[in-house]
């Protein structure tokens, strides 16, 4: 048996895409979560909105969506034999969710700078809805935070077998399932936008 | 040796060029530019991009990023039922609301 390998790359796609539900299941249920809350404090929320900083928000999502754009030309390149394009796009990949870590960070120092934290003082002061609104923010967008970190992580991963070819035009699906998590979490973002930051 | 299992549904041959995700890409740009200009217009605008933009931005990076435009129907089956479940959620969610 040995030297035998065997290999179901559409089994490791559907697999992956698995995996992938349960966690649009996960995330689905804090969406749910926030719209019951939005429906039952409706002017807290506003309020609360209005205390996020839109443009971080803005310029995030479209750091994410050109962060998605370069691990998928990443992949077309590794489908050309492009070695060295595809490790470009995948650079690229991680200096823009390094990006996104470091936007997130000064937003939320900004707020923990205020007395915005969960279980702060200043918290415990505010309108149940409001300290509703902030404790869903701070849940959702730091869970989408820690994926962020393992995506990166993962990608990072995907770059050094890029380069030592372990991950090659006849064998890249490892890259391709990297790809699609990394997908996952921008579609994440993409709600996580209008939730919060557009909600005032 | 290596041995690839080869599925009826993998009709991988010919893979997808950079152009299209790049035009996906700017699609999904001016989509964000419209979600944005509708929630300074009103809450109610604001709504409706929420509700509309949104999914349809979801819908695109499904699509074309994640490559479930050249799956084949089970991939896309997975994640039509995972949506409709979620749904199924929310509609009994409101509508025990509705009788508060």
């Amino acid at each position: 048996m040995s030297g035998h390998v065997h290999r179901d790359d559409y089994g490791a796609r559907l697999g992956m895409w698995l995996f992938l539900v349960t966690e649009m299941v996960l995330f689905g249920g804090l969406f749910i979560a926030y719209s019951y809350m939005r429906y039952r404090y409706p002017a807290e929320f506003h309020h609360g909105g209005s205390e996020l900083n839109v443009t971080l928000g803005v310029t995030n999502t479209i750091v994410l969506l050109t962060s998605s754009l370069t691990v998928v030309l990443a992949i077309v390149a590794v489908q050309r034999a492009e070695r060295k394009r595809a490790l470009a796009f995948l650079s690229t990949t991680l200096a823009l969710g390094l990006i996104f870590l470091v936007i997130k960070s000064f937003e939320w120092g900004a707020k923990f700078h205020h007395g915005l934290y969960p279980n702060s003082p200043h918290l415990a002061t505010l309108p149940p809805g409001e300290q509703v609104f902030f404790g869903l923010y701070f849940t959702m967008t730091g869970l989408h935070g820690v994926h962020v970190i393992v995506g990166l992580g993962v990608l990072s991963v995907m770059l050094w077998w890029v380069a030592t070819g372990r991950v090659r035009q006849d064998r890249y699906i490892h890259l391709e399932n990297s790809g699609l998590y990394w997908h996952l979490v921008d579609v994440i973002w993409i709600f996580l936008l209008p939730l919060f930051y557009l909600a005032a | 040796m290596s041995v690839s299992i080869e599925h009826p549904a993998e009709a991988h041959t010919e893979h997808p060029g950079y152009a299209i995700f790049i035009k996906v890409w700017l699609v999904l740009l001016v989509l964000t530019g419209c979600l944005v200009g509708m929630s300074h217009v009103s809450q109610t605008y604001a709504v409706w991009g929420l509700l509309t933009l949104t999914p349809l931005k979801a819908g695109l990076v499904f699509y074309f990023f994640m490559h479930l435009k050249y799956e084949g129907p089970l991939f896309k089956v997975v994640v039509l039922v995972t949506l409709g479940t979620l749904l199924i959620f929310f509609a009994l969610l409101f509508s025990d609301v509705a009788f508060h």
